[in-house]
This record gives structure tokens, sequence and C-alpha cells, in this order.
């Protein structure tokens, strides 16, 4: 535990990219099986213990600390973990902590009830920077700047294999890694994978600049579909079986059954997921209702059934089409749903133009019409390239909505931001209150962000715990990319995407938009 | 009993000021810190230290009149007994000890508990009413052991032979504690101090401090400087100044640092949670031993102390002297 304690900080301290792979591989080229692999799994986000949650470390705690203390403690530090690892008041620092493997198991044979002692102890005898690496290791929060991809760029930097091939392999393995290890390191073939039953990294766009790119493109070498208000899948049919993962690799085929026992064919097929009845998508904040949901409830099988819209196709069968181009893989795809008819999946269609003024005007009918987010371009000769490759696929996002909405409230941020309020909460008139309508907590620089953390101070009309109250006069043009009915909120509005575009120092309050202004977004949606 | 000491800090009887922020008349100042050292007072009661220190930062005239006072040497004035006791923050840091018919009050200015060569160590008074500074008054300051930090300064400057570590450290007491620090942990290269640090050092080592061999940053080569230690100001490590160090380690010695997440933030590579402040438990343990009925807690996080404190039984209020709502200031 000392060498990931050590690891850990270092690779949250160390701003040079290159430095935390250097410091990565070198740990990966030290340390053994199965620790190493921990390690990785914990890093890349692979692995998490069900039942050690944030809030069992929290009671933990205050079984020894003060909760007042503990509250004004976390109020400053801003990161849970971290609070607890320096505010935990028992230091044994004599017997080492156990190994990583036996810190896995440790935490995966222990019942819940017997949990809270297991972590005490470990808390008592871990130093500081143990504590604090002990409690990352625990929870799987560990924001410290490091993704998956980094720690895939370091097994390549360590083994001098390529990138591409670890991708490739990754999502058939299991932790903690020793095949993969064993590859990298030459005493072993490259690991077997069943490339029709695992998850294939997604290839991703780009957002165009309209002003810089278009001007560039030929028309006639890309093609167009809607951009769909969905959530991205992949959906893999193979020996009768079907799975769907989410854009990360979770896979979520247990709470869409409707789709995977509705799946004719075989293949890897690439699309947007949807509810709605007869193809008809409903605004997303329907299907948030069935997302984040571990199965599906029976009612909503019945009121929100779900669909894939169709956009691509990475395995025919059993065949192995990415390197193939952007048109002959819809080919193949259009031939496939000939040969299969389908109940849950369509196909996304292709929006003809000829040239960018006319697909601009396309675009712009599609949002005041349909609510359409924007288009996405797709190079004709494109193949499919996991990751996010420039210059083949882009996103061109319709132009956004924007509200003067009025601060409200402010709240602190936490990690980075942890002692300036950064979260904002804005509200728009009803009458003569001011009714909350959406937060957000990005969209402004660091130095904006620094005038308003003194806004919010000096402007303060009362504090509730984390959160203030302020004086109703500061605007922000709020930019959002749809609004919604929503039972949820006072003002019966739900903004999707909402960021602050601009802080209007110079617009009085009573300029700000009210909630009958709110109405023509929600029609156009 | 109605304390002879206000929550300006003006003492009654005598019309003083301890540590005033605007300039009066009459001032005891508990030490050289600017944010308890102005210029500009009448007469400054102050340890022999703590005026040498004043002297080089504001110059001769730093006030109309200085009236040097020897530690743990009663001073009658009018009805009024004032004591400076060694407070163990820097140099010449003192608490004050005032005692007036049979009431004693002590005002603790900044302190800490753990030994320090550079500062005369603290000593304990008992009291029937304490002001205490609160700088690190949170449950999560618990700061480690200053050699282990060191060590973690020595481990990296091993690791990276090639660069320099300039370590950001407040240019009065926590430059001249680190100096002491690494020297006692073995550490007898030449240390290169930024031009801001000299004049303090100097006087330190006139004052009869040993810091080994220091050498102005400004007049060594890039190639020099690798592998090597410079001590900074906070505020230059990631200024102008720093790009002539060869691929700069970027360590700041404050308490502040145990915060990881604080650290990052300020593109701290490497923190030092060294402090000349006490943490938590030492504040709680030397209210405790002092035996005082009631404490008044200022700079820094007043509200958990106080609230501590009124758990444990005591009469204790915020005095909110001075408001730094962060607390960020550079002396920790």
């Amino acid at each position: 535990m000392r060498r990931f304690a050590q690891l850990m900080e270092l690779l949250a301290l160390t701003p040079s990219r290159n430095r935390k792979i250097e410091a990565l591989s070198e740990y990966f080229r030290e340390t053994p099986d199965p620790d190493r692999g921990y390690a990785l799994a914990i890093l890349t986000g692979a692995m998490t213990f069900k039942n050690v949650k944030p809030a069992i470390l929290r009671d933990v705690v205050l079984a020894e600390v003060d909760p007042h203390l503990f509250a004004l403690s976390y109020d400053y530090v801003g990161d849970l973990g971290e609070t607890i690892a320096l505010i935990w008041p028992h230091h044994g620092d004599t017997e080492p902590l156990p190994s990583l493997s036996d810190l896995v198991e440790l935490f995966n044979m222990t019942s819940k009830a017997e949990l809270p002692r297991l972590i005490g102890s470990l808390l008592t005898r871990a130093s500081i920077n143990e504590r604090w690496a002990l409690v990352k290791f625990a929870t799987g929060a560990l924001r410290i700047g490091v993704n998956a991809r980094l720690a895939k760029t370091a097994l390549a930097e360590m083994s001098g294999k390529d990138l591409q091939d670890i991708e490739e392999v990754w999502n058939g393995l299991s932790i903690p890694y020793t095949d993969l290890f064993d590859w990298l390191e030459g005493r072993a073939e490259r690991p077997e994978i069943d490339h029709t039953a695992r998850f294939h990294p997604l290839m991703l766009s780009n957002p165009i600049d309209e002003e810089k790119d278009l001007a560039t493109l030929d028309p006639a070498h890309w093609v167009a579909e809607w951009k769909w208000d969905g959530i991205r899948v992949q959906i893999i049919a193979a020996k009768g079986r079907v799975s769907m993962f989410s854009r990360t690799g979770d896979d979520i085929a247990a709470a869409f059954p409707d789709i995977v026992d509705n799946v004719f064919g075989d293949g890897v097929l690439d699309g947007e997921l949807l509810v709605g009845e007869g193809f008809e998508p409903l605004p997303f904040n329907d299907l948030q209702q069935r997302l984040n949901r571990k199965v599906a409830i029976g009612k909503h099988l019945q009121t929100l059934p779900a669909f894939v819209r169709v956009y691509d196709m990475l395995f025919q069968g059993g065949t192995d089409i990415r390197s193939l181009s952007w048109t002959e893989r819809r080919q193949h795809l259009e031939t496939w749903f000939a040969q299969h008819p389908q109940t849950r999946l369509d196909l996304s269609p292709i929006v003809p133009f000829t040239n960018w003024d006319e697909l601009a005007e396309i675009r712009r009918r599609g949002a005041a019409e349909h609510g359409h987010e924007g288009v996405m371009l797709k190079l004709r000769s494109s193949p499919y390239v996991p990751g996010r490759p420039k210059g083949l696929w882009y996103k061109w996002k319709r132009d956004p909505n924007v509200v003067d909405a009025i601060l409200m409230y402010a709240q602190r941020g936490h990690g980075k931001r942890s002692s300036f309020y950064s979260d904002y909460t804005f509200g728009v008139w009803k009458g003569n209150e001011i009714v909350p309508i959406g937060k957000a907590y990005f969209g402004f620089t660091d130095e904006e962000l620094k005038q308003l953390d003194k806004w919010v101070r000096n402007n303060t009309v009362a504090s509730f715990g984390p959160v203030r109250e302020v004086s109703k006069e500061l605007v922000f043009e709020v930019a959002f990319d749809s609004a919604q009915q929503s039972g949820r909120h006072k003002s019966g509005i739900a903004l999707r995407f909402p960021r602050i575009n601009r802080i209007r120092w110079d617009k009085p309050a009573n300029e700000a938009a009210t909630l009958e202004d709110m109405q023509v977004f929600l029609t156009a949606t | 009993m109605i304390p002879f000491l206000e929550r300006n800090l003006r003492i009654t009887p005598i019309d003083a000021y301890i540590d005033p922020p605007v300039p009066r008349a009459r001032a005891i100042i508990t030490h050289g810190h600017a944010d308890h050292a102005r210029a500009g007072h009448g007469a400054v009661l102050a340890t022999p230290d703590t005026i040498a220190i004043m002297k080089v930062r504001y110059g001769e005239d730093a006030a109309q009149r200085f009236q040097p006072l020897e530690f743990d040497t009663p001073l009658q004035v009018d009805d009024v007994s004032i004591t400076l006791k060694p407070a163990g923050h820097i140099l010449g840091s003192a608490q004050v000890l005032m005692e007036h018919k049979g009431q004693r009050i002590v005002v603790t200015g900044d302190y800490k508990r753990l030994p320090d060569r550079t500062a005369q160590p603290f000593e304990l008074a008992e009291c029937d009413l304490l002001v205490t500074e609160a700088t690190f008054g949170l449950p999560v300051f618990q700061h480690p052991r200053p050699l282990d930090e060191i060590g973690r300064l020595l481990r990296s400057v091993q690791t990276f032979p090639d660069r320099a570590h300039v370590i950001g450290s407040y240019a009065l007491g926590k430059a001249q504690r680190m100096i002491a620090l690494l020297r006692d942990a073995g550490y007898d290269a030449p240390i290169y101090l930024h031009g801001a640090m000299i004049r303090l050092c100097e006087l330190y080592v006139e004052r009869g401090i040993d810091l080994g061999e220091l050498r102005p940053s400004l007049e060594a080569s890039k190639a020099e400087l690798a592998g090597q230690v410079v001590i900074a100001p906070p505020s230059a490590i990631k200024d102008r100044w720093s790009r002539r160090l060869p691929d700069p380690v970027l360590a700041v010695a404050s308490g502040w640092m145990s915060v990881k997440q604080r650290a990052r933030q300020s593109g701290v590579e490497l923190p030092l949670v060294i402090s000349d402040h006490c943490d938590w438990n030492e504040l709680n343990q030397t209210i405790a031993e002092t035996g005082v009925s009631k404490v008044w807690v200022t700079h820094g996080r007043e509200d958990a102390l106080v609230y501590q404190c009124r758990k444990n039984g005591l009469e204790a209020e915020p005095l909110n002297i001075q408001a730094y709502e962060e607390g960020e200031e550079g002396d920790a």
C-alpha cells in the first residue's frame, strides 16, 4: 500500500502528463502480480467494492469525530475522502497496511456489518498519505487527474506495444489482468478475445468550427444525419445472445429487456438509445427515467418503450468491417436490416443536402420544428476508428437557446474549486417572485469565477450550511440545449445542459426573463 | 470578572494595543510578520529580536520609539504588569502576559509547540483569559512531523538530480526554519536564496542562528542549480523568476499544504506540510494546559475552536479582528 500511496500522490500533484506516464509505467514494471493488476483496475475505474460506499466511510468517521466539526471541515476541504484522511483522530502507524490484493480480498469478504470496524482499523494503521490513498482506493473516487486512457498509455510505454492493440484486448480482460501483463512482458501471446462478445471502443466526433472547418470541407465527401438526443449504445448480437453497452462500456442490457429480447440477426451495431412509441422519440427527460436503473420496472416497459436508432455497423455477423469505409459499412447495415426485420431497431435516415448553406438551413429548421439537437457529419471514406480521431466525424449542434436569469443561490464547489462559490442556482420572474429554473457550474473562466466568488461573498443575504442566498441582482445569460416540463421544480421547467454563457454585470435584474418567456422553448422541443 | 483587555486588544488601564492594524500611540508587538507588526506607531514595546526585524523590514524609523523587553522580565506600566513569554512561532515571537488586580490575561500572538531552533521555545503561561490564534483551527489540521516532511524533500532531490527544487517559503521565519531543518537532517550542500530572503537570513545569522552556507541564486548559473535547493517567496515560484531554474520542482512549505486538492489547484508539485502554527490538537492541548475558563479566538477558523471550547465547558467567543476569509496568508 505504501508504494501505491506514493504513486497516487505523485499522480495527483504532477502537472506533467509525461511524468505521470513515466511514474505509472515504473510502478507497473516494479510491482508484482496481482497487486499491479488491482492498481490498474482502480486507476481505470474498472473495479469498485459494492459494500464500500461513501456513506459507510462517513459513518465510520462520525463515530469518532463530532458531526459539527466534521461538517465544518468537509466544507473547508471540499473532498470527502480527503476530509476523512485528514480528520481521522487515531494514529497507529506501527503495522504496515495489507497489500492491495489483500485489501481487495478484505473488502469483498467482509460483511456489511463488519465493514465499519475493518475500515476503522485500517485508517488507524495508515500514515496520513496512505489514509488518503486508502479512502480513494476503497471508494474508487480518485479525482487525481488520471483516466483509463492515461493508464493504458503507460502500459504501452512500459511494454513497447501499440496503444491501439491494448485498447483492442482491453475489454476482454478480467481483473487482475495477469494475462495482459504476461503478454506485455513477452511471456505469453496476446490474449485471445472473442471479438463478437466484447464491447468495442466507440468512434466519437468533434464539434465543428463553422468558420474554420466548413470552408475547407467538400460537401460531396460528407454525409449528414440528425443528431439524436438519447444515449449512445453498442449492441452486440452473437450466437443467440444479445448484450448492450453504454458509451463507457457499462453493460446496460438488464435495464432494457425490451431491446435485447428483440434483436434479430448477429452483428455489432452502433446507435442511439431512445424511448417512445412507434419510433417517435420522446424528450430526453423521459429516457432519463429508464436510465440509472439496474433493472427495468414493469410500468416503464409499457409507458416508455425503448428502441435503438442504428447508424453504424462494426461487425456484420462475425466479420469485422471496421476498416471499411462509411459508405461500405452503411451498405452492409442496410442489407442487414433488409434481411432481418426488426421491431425495436430502426435505421437513422440520411439527411440529403448539396451545400453547407442548405444544410445550415435544414439544421435550423430541424431545431425549430422538431427540436433536433443538430446534425452529424461523417466522411464517406472514413473507416470506423475508435477514440476521437480528428477530421472524420463532426457534430454540428444547433445554436443554443439562451435566457437571462437571475442568480439566487451559490454553493461551494468541490475538488479543485472547493474554496470557491462555483455552483449557481438561477431563476426567472413569476409575477413578483423569482422561481428557480436550474443550476450551472461551468461556462465561465477562472478569472470570472474569482469575480463571481467575490460578488457572492459581498452580496450574501443568508447562509444555509454551504449554500449562500444572494441578493437578487446579478443576471446570467444562461445557454441550454432544451427546456422540458418538469414536476420536480417549482417553476415547472427543467433545462437540459445549462451553462453560464455570459455574466451580465450590466443588466438590471428586472430586465431578466419571465416564466412566460420560457414557454416558447417548451413548445419548440 | 470584567477583562481589562478589550476585544480589539486594547489594554484599557494603560491605553496600549497589542498588534494594532492601524497606527497607535502605544503598541505591543508580538512578532515581526506584517499582519502583526506594522510601521507608524508611536511607542513600540517588543522583544529585541522583533525590534531588529521591524527595523530591517521598515527602516530605523519604523516607530517613533522602540522599547526592548527581554523574555520573562516583568515590566510594570502603571498598575499593569507586562511579561513577554516565548511563543515559538519565529525568532523573537512572544505571547503577551498581562496582570492587573489579580487578573491574568495572555494574548498568544502566533505560536507553535514543536521544537524549532530558529525561535525561542514556547512557554506555557497559566491565565484567566486566553486570547488564542486559530490559524489551523479545524480538526483536519494535524501536522505531520517536520523531519518526515524534510525526508520527502530529500527523497525528491535524490530522485530528480537534474532538477532544481524551489521551496516557496515565507521570507521571515519559514525560510530560516526550512534551512535549519535541512541542516539538522545532515544536508550540507549550499542552499540558494531568492533575493528577498537574503537580508532576513543574514539577520538570523547575526543573532546567532547557524544556517550553513547560503548563496544568492541570482549569481548561480542554470547548470549550477541542477539538483540544488532554492528558497524563494511563495509568490516567486510561479513567477518569471523561476524560469532561470532548471526544470524546477515547485514545492511549498506551509501548514496549508496538508490539503492535497489545494496544493494541486495551485500547481504545487511537492507540498511540504511544515507549519509555524499549532495544529488543531496543539491548540486544544494549550487551551487545556493554561487552565483558563474563558477563551477568545482570533486569526483563523474561529468557529470550530469556539465550538470545541464551549463543548468542553469553557466560555468562548470569536473576536473577528481581521477577516482572513480563506486564511491563506503567507506565514503559515
